[in-house]
């Protein structure tokens, strides 16, 4: 499954620790949230990156104490119809201030990407090669938001109280 | 007529594979070279589980190019017609069984006042 | 009403866009129809029993001139000639060609019009009472507010993969003609006791295979806190909302299993956070939107003018549609006038191409060129002068759209049904003909006043059965078509469920029971004039289920 960041297809770096293996030092891994919450404060003083695969049923504030020690959370997308994890990054970006990777996973197709960048998800195991491909212009579909969300742009509603030609209203014909 | 969404697959006679043309949403029913066709003449029947399921479960990988495939009953008359099984078949067939509407007017002002009807 | 700027332009253009890519991915294969069956959704395509199904969305129940000649250009250019109005104020369209959508929708967008949630998982049409702004009876115009929330809800990133559909009203009348009661949310703006204003914010009403009336969560809700108080509601929803069951998905569900006080409590925690951040409504952001709503510039006219007077004196018929489908408007001088689309032999809430090019035409003569749909799948003219109401009346009727049933027995609300709908399990339109076909006789419809039937054609409740005064839903038994028949249900605020009148009744009865129902109406109620859902509060269910049934 293709890993994209900064819009491009990378290679990833960090490894997937299960449940009861021995987790390789001085590599980048991400561990199950029971594991990481068991063993917490060992894995963070690793010298190597530790991220959390955090499952959509859990509340996120549970890992609100190591937000400023883990470089990853991965949230999950079981079907891409369960909208959990939409929830959780916007809490983690807005409300707890996590500024680590946050990485989608799961079935990640490209008519979510703009939902998920804006939501505030920056990394992404995307489901199929060809929408990984297209990633950059996927996710740029929509230039016009209506709500502020966590990645900061403009809502509608702040575009037009600052005036300019955007902002216009016209006679719908 | 439960919604075939809803059935399990029970054969109980003789059965059509159907489902809409991914393009128009037109009606068709399976074929025996595995083509669709929109003439209930020409599709394959079976009165055999099995088989009804292999139909289906071709059909509903045949994604491209027709969606929603299940399991439709049919009649077969004495003369090798072969006529929808249910009310919600012949209607697939045929069409809905109202009037399309700009046929109906209400007379006011023609003065036609409608009979009066009284209540039992 | 409300007028679009570039912005509100651009983001529908490129939804179409969006659309155009999914339907070719879609046609190449590229996209199965499971991923693919979301992302239609999402835009109101349906697949029905002999076509796609588009619903186009009339928000709040809205609509300009301009908008309803391009509704009549799709019936024709892309349909057969005609189109559905809905119980949810939208429209639908029940012949389209998946090929040929995007054009279709790229036409809607020129106008400003979308399908965007008006199915899916999401947030659906936020509806509102379809006298909205010319009510005598409001504290202020609902839509204002509806639009609001219909834009901080579009393409929402976190609220589009909700567990179920989510459906919004708004109301601001004590008279609730927006079926608040039997929403997922339901925002009543009103004055309390100290003058101020806001909302009582209702949560978890819903109609289907588990009906419910909404709970009260929020007695009264600051108007600048209704942004964050949604967010809140939503949030909760997405996260504890059923995933497991997609007939317990609902917020009904949720409500109910967790109560509706451990629910608010839920609801009050997550908003604690939020409600001083960026979703607190200040009154720019208000003033914005609400300059953004055209209203008309009414002329300083009397009340009753002569040219009516004179009218209704003169010609019997004038004088009886006017008593039944004109209503007192806020400004003098002025009246709502519905459009019924329930003629005789009609399918309820249908309009012909010819039918919407001609009322929008009357509609720019009449009423300064706007439009309502109402959930009791009639048109409304808004903005009529009173003195105008003859001209109208003659036009109205050369087009079949005055026959005077408003509100009466033959005024039957009405789903699709098994004649159009794949989830149906028996006939809707059938019934509501034959009906309409007994009762046709205006003077017996008159006198048996205020009557409100709603028939689904299955358990999902699109005709909105439950609360009907008379409610007929259409089941299946052994292959053949059997309907049962509920009492006493209201949709209004006094809203309520209706009661199961005794066993369900074969197709070919359906008509000679309400027949039976309205002859024990007429028989048990203690004045003309009181009204038959009054009645049958009064005596109970007992009286009319003897009638029904004593020779069946």
């Amino acid at each position: 499954m293709p890993l994209v960041k900064a819009g491009r297809v990378v290679d990833d770096p960090y490894v997937r620790a299960l449940d009861d293996a021995p987790i390789p030092d001085g590599v980048p891994v991400i561990v199950p949230a029971q594991r990481f919450l068991a063993d917490a404060s060992e894995l963070v003083a690793r010298s190597a990156p530790v991220g959390v695969l955090w499952p959509n049923d859990r509340r996120v504030a549970e890992l609100e104490p190591w937000l400023g020690d883990v470089a990853l959370i991965a949230l999950v997308f079981p079907k891409f119809r369960d909208g959990r994890a939409y929830s959780q990054a916007r809490l983690l970006r807005e409300r707890y201030g996590f500024r680590g990777e946050l990485r989608a996973t799961g079935e990640v197709l490209r008519d979510q990407f703009q939902f998920l960048v804006r939501a505030g998800f920056d990394a992404f195991e995307v489901k199929k090669q060809i929408d990984a491909r297209v990633f950059t212009e996927a996710a740029a579909r929509f230039s016009v938001f209506y709500q502020p969300s966590a990645d900061g742009r403009l809502p509608a509603l702040r575009r037009r109280l600052q005036g300019g030609p955007a902002a216009k209203a016209r006679e719908t014909l | 007529m439960t919604s075939p969404l809803e059935q399990k697959i029970k054969i109980t006679g003789p059965i059509v594979v159907t489902a809409n043309r991914v393009s128009d949403g037109t009606v068709v029913y399976r074929r025996e070279d595995g083509d669709w066709t929109t003439q209930l003449d020409q599709a394959a029947i079976t009165a055999d589980a099995a088989t009804a399921r292999e139909m289906v479960q071709a059909a509903i990988a045949d994604d491209l190019r027709a969606v929603g495939s299940y399991i439709a009953p049919v009649t077969l008359t004495r003369d090798g017609g072969v006529r929808p099984g249910n009310l919600r078949e012949r209607i697939r067939l045929a069409g809905p069984t109202i009037d399309f509407p700009g046929a109906a007017r209400d007379p006011v002002q023609t003065g036609q006042q409608a009979a009066h009807v009284s209540l039992r | 009403m409300y007028l679009y700027d570039d912005l509100d332009r651009t983001l529908v253009a490129e939804r179409v866009a969006e659309f155009r890519d999914q339907v070719a991915r879609r046609l190449s294969g590229e996209l199965t129809e499971d991923e693919f069956k979301p992302l239609r959704l999402m835009n109101g395509v349906y697949l029905q029993l002999h076509a796609y199904m588009l619903r186009t969305a009339i928000p709040y129940g809205t609509l300009s001139s301009a908008q309803m000649r391009m509704l009549a250009h799709v019936a024709r250019r892309y349909d057969r000639g005609y189109g559905h109005f809905t119980t949810r104020q939208n429209i639908q369209y029940h012949w389209i060609k998946l090929a040929e959508l995007p054009d279709a929708m790229a036409d809607l967008a020129g106008v400003g019009m979308h399908g965007m949630q008006t199915s899916g998982n999401c947030v659906r049409n936020i509806t509102t009472d379809q006298w909205a702004g010319v009510a005598p009876d409001e504290i202020e115009d609902p839509r204002v507010w509806a639009e609001i929330v219909r834009q901080h809800v579009t393409l929402h990133p976190e609220f589009s993969f909700l567990p179920r559909k989510f459906k919004i009203a708004v109301g601001a009348s004590s008279g609730d003609r927006a079926a608040l009661r039997v929403h997922d949310l339901a925002l009543r703006l009103f004055r309390n006791g100290a003058g101020e204003r806001g909302f009582e914010v209702m949560v978890g009403g819903g109609l289907g295979r588990t009906p419910f009336l909404a709970k009260t969560i929020k007695p009264f809700l600051p108007e600048r806190d209704i942004l964050s108080y949604v967010e809140a509601v939503l949030r909760t929803y997405n996260e504890f909302g059923r995933r497991d069951n997609i007939y317990k998905a609902r917020i009904k569900i949720l409500v109910h299993e967790l109560g509706a006080e451990a629910f608010a409590q839920e609801v009050e925690a997550e908003w604690q956070n939020i409600k001083d951040g960026t979703l607190a409504l200040d009154p720019g952001a208000f003033a914005d939107i609400a300059s953004r709503f055209h209203y008309p510039a009414y002329e300083r006219l009397d009340d009753g003018p002569r040219e009516l007077i004179g009218a209704r004196r003169a010609d019997r018929l004038f004088d009886a549609w006017v008593g039944n489908s004109v209503a007192n408007h806020k400004v003098p001088g002025y009246a709502i006038v519905t459009l019924s689309l329930k003629p005789e032999g009609s399918t309820p809430g249908d309009a012909t191409a010819e039918q919407m090019d001609a009322i929008a035409d009357l509609a720019d003569h009449y009423s300064f060129g706007e439009i309502r749909v109402g959930h009791e799948q009639n048109l409304v003219l808004p903005h009529v002068a009173q003195r105008d109401l003859l001209p109208l009346w003659r036009a109205l009727d050369a087009i079949g759209v005055a026959t005077p049933n408003v509100g009466l027995i033959s005024d039957i609300i009405s789903c699709p049904g098994l004649d159009y709908c794949s989830l149906a399990n028996a006939r809707s339109i059938p019934i509501a003909q034959e009906i309409a076909r007994r009762f046709r006789d205006h003077n017996l419809a008159r006198e048996l006043g205020r009557l409100h039937i709603n028939i689904s054609g299955c358990i999902n409740a699109c005709g909105h059965h439950h609360v009907g005064h008379i409610g007929i839903l259409g089941v299946e038994k052994n292959g053949d078509e059997f309907y049962q028949i509920t009492l006493g249900g209201k949709a209004d605020e006094d809203a309520r469920l209706g009661t199961l009148l005794g066993p369900a009744v074969p197709y070919a009865q359906v008509a000679d029971v309400i027949e039976d129902i309205a002859a024990a109406y007429v028989e048990l109620r203690e004045r003309p004039d009181e009204l038959f859902i009054d009645t049958v509060r009064r005596t109970g269910i007992e009286p009319f289920k003897e009638r029904v049934y004593a020779a069946r």
